[in-house]
C-alpha cells in the first residue's frame, strides 16, 4: 500500500463536515424544541383556564348547586357525586384488582389460561372509555335494573380502571426482589404468607400509585357516564348509592355547552376545582407513597 | 529516531504518543498518568488482570471515553503532532480516522451490506460505494463467504463472521489506526483464529492496538506488548521481551500466570 | 417427644391447606373475572347490533353516505362517522407522530438523567389532563385562534378537535417510542460513533432504525387513542355528521354521535338505542384491531433483541 500523506488531525473542516456538524446543532434543537411543545401546551391550556376561571372561583361556586341563572350556579352537587363516585369506584375496583394482580404474579401456572387473561387485561386497558360506557347502559342500569345511579356509574368505571390497576399493580408485585420470597418460602411460610407478609408490604407503595392514578382517571372520565345516565343538572347532595348523580366533568361539559360567556366562565371555574381534586389526591399519593417507603 | 523505554521502533515514526495520560471516572483514578508509544504499522497489545485499565486506556485513542459522562481525561495523545484533546478537535474526525472494533460483535439490524456502506455514506466518500464494500469485505477475510448474499441481514452470520463484518466496517471508513478492544473474546476458537489471521494481514496498512486478556493471543500476534496493572502502566516493549524476559517483578508474575 | 404427629397437627394441616387452597380460588376468580369483562362487553355491543341490522341492512350500513337516524327520513351509514372518527385521528397523528418521535429521541439520546426525570412527569401529566378540559381549550382558545388566520374556520371544526387531541396523545407516543429506543443495545450506538458518527446520525441511522417497529406500534396505538377520544372531540368537532375533507368544517365522529344520542331520550327498543350499539361496535372493532395490531409490531420487536 502506498505511503499515506499524514494529514494532521481538525487542520481543515470540510464543507461537508461543517454541514454536517450545524445539522447535528439544528436537530438536538429541533429534538428540544418538539419536547417542549408538549409542556408549553400545558402551560397555555392551564394558563387559559386559570385567566377564565379565577374570576369566578369563590366559596359561593362551592355551595351552589346547579342553576339556569350562571350567577347563582355552582358545582356543590358534582362536586359531591365525583366523591361519592371516586370512593365507591376505589371500594370496588381496588381489592378485586389487586387479587388479580396477586393470582397473575404469584399464584398463575404459566399456560394458556394465563395467557389468555394477560392478553385480555392489556386489550381492555385499549378499549375507548366510552364503550365500557355502552356495557354499563346495557348491564347495569337495563338489564341489572340499578338505573341511573351513583352505583350503575361506580360500576362501570371501576370496570375501566381494573386493567390499569391490574397492569400497575403487578409491576409493583414483579419489583420485589424473588430472594425475599425464597427467603420467606425457605422458613416453611405457606404461598399465601408469603404474599401477605412479605410480597404485599413491599409492593404496597406501587400498588397505590398506579391506583391513586387509574381513579385520577376516574374522576376526570366524562364520556361513560353519560352513557350511564349521569346528567347536567341535578339540584342536590347524593345521600345513597342508589341516588341519581352529576358529576364535575359533566357539569363542566354541561357549562361548555351553552352559549352564553357566563357559563364558559362557571365551566373554567368548574376546571379548577376539577383539577384542584386531582391535584389533591395525586400529593395523598405521594404523601402516602412515602409514607410507606418510611415505614418499610 | 523514536524510542520507548529506551527500545528501538525500527524507524518507524509513532502512530499515537501519549502523555501524562489519566482517565478519572467520578472519583476512581482508572489510568494514571500513562506515557505510551504505538509505532505504525505495527501491532500493540494491552495486556493486565481485569479492572486494570487496559479497555479505558484504549477508548483515550479515539476519544470514546467522551460518551461516558462522567469520565475526566488529562494529559495528551499526539497523532501526526496534534493532540487528540486540544480543544477545537472534534471527535468525530478522530474516530473516523482511529477506528474501533468491540468486544462483542454489534452489527447494525441492517443487511450485510448496509453495514459495510455505513460508514462511507455517511461521511460522503467519493468513489464508487460497492468497489469499497467489496475491497473492506476482501479485506476483512469475509468476502468469499457473504459476497453471494450481501442483503441478507448480518444477524444471520455467525459470531466469528459478525466480527470480521465489524472489522470490514471498520475499514471501509479507511482508518489509519485500528483499535480492538478484546474482539475474539465472544468467539470461539476457531473463528478466534481467523480472527488472528486476519490481524496479521491488516499489519502491512494499519496500526492496530488491541486489548486482550489472553496472554497467548497478546504473544501470537503482536509485535509489542504493554502490561497495566491497576492503572498503571508497568512495563512495555517488545513483546518477546515482555514474555521471556520481563524486567518487572509483577509483569512477570502475570505472564506465567501467577496472578490475574 | 414422640416421633408420631397427632391428630391435632393433622387437623390443623388439613385446614391450612385448605384456607389456601380457597384464597387461591377466589384470586384465580378476581383474575378471571377480567375476560368476563370482555365477553360482557362484546355481549353488551352484539345484542343491540344484531337487533340494529334486523332493521338496516349491513349494505346501507356500509355504503349510504348519509347518518341521519333521527330524521324522519332515516339514513343509517355509517361512512360520515367513520371518516370523522379517522380525519380527526389522522390530523392529531399528523401533530402528534412526529413531536412524540422527536421528544422521544430527545429523553432517549440526548437528554441527561435529571432533565428526562423532571420532563417525563410533566408530560404524564398532559396525558393525565381529564378530556373535557381539552374540549374547553380547543373551543375558547384553538379554535378562535384558528379563526383569526383562517375566518372562514366553524365555530366547531375538526382542526381544532385534531390539534388538541394530537396535543393529548403525545405522551402515548413518546413514552412508547421512548421505551423502544432505550430498548436499543448500547452496543450500536458505540459502534456507530466508532465510525465516526455524529450524535445526529447516531440517532436517526442507527438507533431510529433499530427501533421502528417499537416507534411504529406507539403509533397505532397513539392513534388509537385519537379514535376512541369522545369529549374533546364532540365539544370542538360539533355534531354534524359530514361526509368531508375539509378540516375547518364541522364533523361528528363516531364517539360524538354516541355521546348525542345518549344525552337525548333515547328509550330501550327503539332503533336510536340500537344505532347506539351498532356504531359503539364499530368503534370497538376499529380500536381494537389497531391494538392488536399495535400489540403484534412490538411482539416483533422484541424478538429482536431476544
Amino acid at each position: 500500500m502506498s505511503e499515506r500523506t499524514p494529514v494532521p488531525i481538525g487542520t481543515a473542516e470540510s464543507a461537508f463536515d461543517r454541514r454536517r456538524r450545524l445539522f447535528g446543532v439544528m436537530f438536538a434543537w429541533l429534538c428540544g424544541a418538539a419536547t417542549l411543545v408538549g409542556v408549553a401546551a400545558l402551560v397555555v391550556l392551564l394558563v387559559d383556564v386559570l385567566i377564565d376561571g379565577l374570576p369566578r372561583l369563590d366559596v359561593q361556586l362551592l355551595t351552589s348547586f346547579a342553576s339556569r341563572f350562571p350567577e347563582r350556579a355552582g358545582v356543590r352537587a358534582a362536586l359531591a357525586g365525583s366523591i361519592w363516585l371516586l370512593v365507591l369506584t376505589a371500594v370496588i375496583s381496588f381489592p378485586v384488582s389487586v387479587a388479580a394482580a396477586i393470582y397473575l404474579e404469584e399464584y398463575a401456572p404459566k399456560g394458556w389460561i394465563t395467557k389468555v387473561i394477560q392478553t385480555n387485561i392489556a386489550n381492555l386497558a385499549g378499549v375507548p372509555s366510552i364503550v365500557y360506557g355502552i356495557l354499563g347502559l346495557a348491564l347495569f342500569v337495563r338489564a341489572m335494573g340499578l338505573d341511573r345511579s351513583i352505583l350503575s356509574g361506580a360500576l362501570t368505571l371501576s370496570l375501566l380502571v381494573m386493567p390499569v390497576i391490574i397492569m400497575a399493580s403487578q409491576e409493583a408485585i414483579r419489583a420485589v426482589p424473588p430472594t425475599i420470597r425464597e427467603a420467606a418460602y425457605g422458613l416453611g411460610a405457606t404461598r399465601w404468607q408469603v404474599v401477605s407478609y412479605q410480597v404485599l408490604p413491599m409492593a404496597f407503595p406501587g400498588i397505590l400509585t398506579g391506583t391513586i392514578l387509574a381513579l385520577s382517571r376516574a374522576v376526570g372520565e366524562t364520556a361513560p357516564l353519560i352513557l350511564v345516565g349521569a346528567v347536567g343538572f341535578v339540584a342536590f347532595t347524593p345521600r345513597g348509592i342508589m341516588d341519581q348523580f352529576t358529576v364535575l366533568p359533566l357539569q363542566i361539559y354541561s357549562w361548555i355547552s351553552r352559549p352564553q360567556d357566563e357559563f364558559r366562565e362557571l365551566a373554567a371555574a368548574g376546571i379548577i376545582v376539577l383539577l384542584l381534586l386531582l391535584l389533591t389526591m395525586n400529593a395523598a399519593a405521594i404523601i402516602l407513597r412515602n409514607r410507606a417507603l418510611a415505614r418499610r | 529516531m523514536a524510542t520507548v523505554y529506551g527500545i528501538d521502533l525500527g524507524g518507524r515514526g509513532p502512530a499515537l504518543q501519549a502523555r501524562g495520560l489519566s482517565v478519572y471516572y467520578g472519583e476512581k483514578h482508572a489510568v494514571q498518568n500513562v506515557d505510551l508509544e504505538i509505532p505504525a504499522n505495527q501491532v500493540v497489545a494491552l495486556i493486565g488482570p481485569s479492572g486494570c485499565g487496559k479497555s479505558t486506556l484504549l477508548r483515550c485513542f479515539n476519544r470514546m471515553n467522551d460518551l461516558v459522562k462522567t469520565a475526566r481525561v488529562d494529559g495528551t495523545v499526539d497523532f501526526h503532532g496534534q493532540n487528540l484533546y486540544a480543544s477545537g478537535i472534534d471527535p468525530v474526525e478522530v474516530r473516523r480516522r482511529i477506528g474501533m472494533v468491540f468486544q462483542k460483535p454489534n452489527p447494525f439490524p441492517k443487511s450485510i451490506y448496509d453495514n459495510v456502506a455505513f460508514g462511507p455514506r455517511m461521511n460522503g466518500l467519493d468513489g464508487d460505494l460497492d468497489a469499497t464494500v467489496e475491497e473492506s469485505l476482501r479485506r476483512a477475510a469475509l468476502w468469499d463467504e457473504v459476497s453471494d448474499r450481501l442483503d441478507d441481514s448480518a444477524y444471520a452470520l455467525s459470531g466469528g463472521q459478525q466480527q470480521r463484518l465489524c472489522i470490514a466496517r471498520t475499514l471501509a471508513v479507511k482508518p489509519e489506526i485500528v483499535l480492538m478492544d478484546e474482539p475474539a473474546s465472544a468467539l470461539d476458537p476457531i473463528a478466534t483464529q481467523r480472527i488472528e489471521e486476519l490481524i496479521y494481514e491488516l499489519k502491512r496498512d494499519y496500526t492496530i492496538v488491541i486489548v486482550t486478556h489472553n496472554m497467548q493471543q497478546a504473544a501470537r500476534i503482536s509485535d509489542y506488548t504493554a502490561f497495566l496493572y491497576m492503572g498503571q502502566l508497568i512495563e512495555y516493549g517488545p513483546t518477546e521481551t515482555i514474555f521471556t524476559n520481563p524486567r518487572e517483578k509483577r509483569t512477570e508474575d502475570y505472564v506465567t500466570g501467577r496472578f490475574g | 417427644m414422640s416421633s408420631t404427629v397427632g391428630p391435632g397437627v393433622l387437623a390443623a394441616k388439613r385446614s391450612r391447606r385448605l384456607k389456601e387452597g380457597a384464597i387461591a380460588s377466589v384470586l384465580f376468580a378476581c383474575a378471571a373475572a377480567s375476560t368476563l369483562v370482555t365477553v360482557g362487553v362484546v355481549a353488551a355491543l352484539l345484542g343491540e347490533t344484531i337487533g340494529f341490522f334486523r332493521e338496516v341492512s349491513l349494505v346501507e350500513f356500509l355504503t349510504s353516505t348519509r347518518w341521519e337516524p333521527m330524521f324522519r327520513d332515516r339514513h343509517f351509514g355509517v361512512l360520515p362517522l367513520l371518516s370523522g372518527s379517522f380525519l380527526i385521528a389522522a390530523g392529531a397523528g399528523v401533530i402528534a407522530l412526529p413531536l412524540g418521535l422527536l421528544t422521544a429521541i430527545f429523553l432517549s439520546e440526548y437528554a441527561g438523567p435529571r432533565l428526562r426525570r423532571t420532563l417525563k412527569p410533566v408530560l404524564e401529566v398532559l396525558a393525565g389532563v381529564p378530556t373535557v378540559i381539552y374540549g374547553y381549550f380547543a373551543l375558547t382558545f384553538i379554535t378562535p385562534l384558528l379563526r383569526v388566520f383562517l375566518p372562514e374556520t366553524e365555530i366547531f371544526n375538526a382542526a381544532a378537535a385534531s390539534i388538541v387531541v394530537g396535543v393529548m396523545i403525545i405522551p402515548t407516543v413518546s413514552s412508547l417510542s421512548e421505551d423502544a429506543l432505550r430498548a436499543v443495545p448500547d452496543s450500536l450506538r458505540e459502534g456507530a460513533y466508532g465510525l465516526g458518527a455524529t450524535k445526529l446520525e447516531v440517532s436517526t441511522r442507527v438507533v431510529v432504525p433499530a427501533a421502528l417497529s417499537g416507534i411504529i406500534a406507539s403509533f397505532i396505538l397513539g392513534l388509537s387513542r385519537a379514535v376512541g377520544e369522545t369529549m374533546a372531540v364532540t365539544i370542538a368537532a360539533g355534531n354534524l355528521p359530514n361526509l368531508t375533507l375539509n378540516p375547518l368544517e364541522s364533523m361528528q365522529t363516531m364517539t360524538a354521535y354516541i355521546v348525542q344520542a345518549s344525552l337525548g331520550d333515547t328509550p330501550q327498543g327503539t332503533i336510536v338505542y340500537r344505532t347506539l350499539f351498532a356504531v359503539g361496535m364499530t368503534l370497538f372493532l376499529a380500536t381494537l384491531a389497531m391494538n392488536i395490531l399495535s400489540q403484534w409490531v412490538l411482539a416483533k420487536f422484541r424478538e429482536e433483541y431476544r
